[in-house]
């Protein structure tokens, strides 16, 4: 911290309004954390107190390993995720590359029509999704939570990379040019390490949405074998009595995932691997 | 042989024509710069050479050969750029490396030519280090250097000192003086800077809105430049202007004198006041208002202590002064 622009004050004051926003972020997933831990009486008594020898309790826990298949529902879950996220990112970027990268007619055009999906919400047409699924066979696979919400992250995917990809040097792509690489190793080998740090801020804002999703799990695949973990949760709610100890395992559960996949992107986030390829 | 030859080049850029009837040649071992204000078209000329632009219409020959539709790997070319362009998750090693895999070289072969690429410029030492750990004058190296390994029969260079400081400018023009000296390649070099033009050429090709204007050795396009445009745009300081009609010229007409042909002089035929004097060390350079449209520049060699503000006579020789017509035109006289 360079002593000359920075009084210890203002320090202090940054630190301190930074730690009470951390704070209060953090209050919620304390307190789902805690309340997993214990009995229902002491989760209704004192929400707010740690587990401690005689509140504490597993049965939550218990419950959900022994309720349905989680594993399987986890299992679900993360390959819907990560498979979207990975044709988002693909498409994405590839989509983004040729609007960036190429002169042709219509670019322009192309671009915003790509872009107006951001605007549009894809539940509107969840009936018509419906009714292609049907069609194409498709309801109660995975494989149509994935296509869906691959569409419904493109939009946004398309629109940060093509900016992104601007950035990137022309010298750097015409020099691999003139060394013989092909436009397909251009984008793989040259362009896609550059804009890796636009890669997983598309990547985190596509994550969190598709994992929590009820809604299309709900509608296009709530068998047994394709339940999600938001979806396969909700048996745990129910209209007159809910099963708080089980919700509260769960979503403690459901949190580690995402988590693992928040911290693999975020260390690409801060990665600055541009550094010296163009001044 | 002919290194390269182009033949009534002409691009556009939708409505907008950027190179305009571009005819060239450039013969095997020579050293031509192409220089220009910005927007000349100088570097799209060099794209069009390399095969990133394709041309509108006309020929690129490189080597007797009819390169239009060869793509830029094929073209026995390599490009040196501006802003380095140096894969960043490549060592220096694989920088160079790349190009020669792609052709399908053996081992063998790229690791002598890297590590003779290596020797002439000095970057042993630096071989497994990544482009970020580099400084400027080392990354522009390596970019000469993933040239030089190609064994090329054209060099482009498209403006390679514009991102390095004035000290490392000069030690890095010479270094690509000795290096042409060396390799005997054909290269094309563009600039904006008259003095790299000048200091590197055997020949200059000075552009202006997508037109050669006058091709011909650096003291050829110093002493007998064709028009106005060459005139002022070569040569530092720049050429003086003045109305020939002042100094019994004919009307309509301009005279060009050089900076060190002015001498300072009661006698001569313009006088005016000194308003700025700049002190190199070795050389003097004087300004004066004169009454002419820009003040006058006089280039004296060594120190001389004039005062600002004084008022003194200026004169030239008639024989090293040129006209040049209402058009621009060189003009006899």
């Amino acid at each position: 911290m360079n002593i000359a622009r920075h009084s210890r004050l203002n320090t202090l004051a940054m630190h301190g309004a930074l730690i009470v926003y951390t704070l209060i972020a953090l209050f919620p997933v304390f307190v789902i954390l805690i309340n997993s831990f214990k009995s229902r009486r002491a989760i209704f008594r004192e929400p707010l107190a740690l587990p401690d020898a005689e509140s504490f309790s597993m049965i939550g826990y218990q419950t959900v390993m022994k309720q349905g298949d989680f594993l399987l529902y986890f299992q679900n879950s993360l390959i819907v995720t990560v498979v979207s996220l990975f044709f988002v990112l693909l498409f994405g970027a590839m989509a983004a590359f040729a609007l960036s990268e190429y002169r042709f007619r219509g670019n322009t055009l192309m671009g915003l029509y790509l872009a107006l999906g951001i605007m549009i919400p894809i539940r509107i047409g969840t009936v018509a999704i419906l009714d292609m699924m049907v069609a194409t066979g498709l309801v109660n696979t995975l494989w149509a939570l994935i296509l869906v919400y691959t569409a419904q992250g493109l939009p946004l995917a398309v629109f940060i990379l093509t900016e992104f990809m601007r950035q990137v040097s022309d010298d750097l792509k015409n020099a691999g040019r003139i060394d013989g690489l092909s436009e397909f190793t251009i984008f793989f080998r040259l362009v896609l390490p550059l804009v890796r740090p636009a890669m997983a801020t598309v990547a985190v804002f596509n994550m969190i949405p598709i994992w929590n999703d009820l809604w299309f799990p709900l509608i296009l695949a709530p068998a047994e074998a394709t339940k999600t973990l938001t979806l396969g949760s909700q048996v745990f709610i129910g209209q007159f009595v809910t099963d708080w100890n089980a919700v509260l395992s769960a979503l403690s559960l459901a949190i580690l995932p995402v988590l693992v996949l928040y911290v693999i992107f975020s260390r690409q986030l801060i990665r600055g691997i541009t550094s010296g390829a163009v001044k | 042989m002919t290194a390269l030859t182009l033949t009534q080049i002409c691009k556009s850029f939708g409505p907008v024509d950027v190179l305009k009837n571009i005819d060239l040649s450039v013969e095997e071992g020579e050293f031509v710069v192409f220089v220009g204000p910005s927007g000349c078209g100088k570097s799209t000329l060099l794209r069009v050479i390399a095969g990133l632009e394709d041309a509108t219409s006309g020929e690129v020959r490189i080597g007797g050969q009819r390169v239009n539709t060869t793509p830029p790997a094929k073209r026995g070319i390599a490009m040196v750029f501006q802003s380095y362009a140096l894969y960043p998750h490549l060592t220096v090693r694989g920088n160079m490396a790349l190009a020669l895999k792609q052709e399908g070289q053996s081992r063998a072969t790229i690791d002598a030519r890297i590590a003779e690429a290596s020797r002439m410029l000095n970057l042993e030492p630096y071989l497994d280090r990544r482009p970020s750990e580099l400084s400027g004058g080392q990354r522009q190296r390596v970019a000469i250097g993933r040239a030089i390994v190609r064994q090329p029969q054209l060099f482009l260079f498209d403006e390679p000192l514009s991102n390095l400081d004035a000290a490392l400018r000069i030690n890095t023009r010479l270094e690509i003086a000795n290096l042409h000296r060396t390799l005997k390649g054909a290269m094309i070099y563009v600039t904006h800077d008259q003095t790299e033009a000048m200091t590197l050429a055997d020949k200059i090709v000075v552009l202006r809105d997508g037109r050669v204007e006058q091709v011909g050795s650096p003291m050829d396009l110093y002493n007998n430049p064709a028009n106005r445009f060459v005139a002022g745009f070569l040569g530092a300081p720049a050429m003086n202007f003045i109305d020939a009609a002042t100094v019994g010229g004919p009307a309509g007409h301009s005279l060009g004198i050089r900076p060190e042909h002015l001498h300072i002089g009661a006698d001569g035929p313009l006088s005016g006041q000194v308003t700025h004097v700049e002190r190199l060390g070795g050389d003097t350079n004087v300004f004066v208002e004169a009454g002419t449209d820009q003040p006058l520049t006089i280039r004296l060699f060594g120190q001389h202590d004039i005062a600002i503000g004084s008022s003194i006579g200026l004169g030239y020789d008639p024989r090293q002064a040129l006209l040049f017509d209402a058009e621009g035109q060189r003009r006899p006289h």
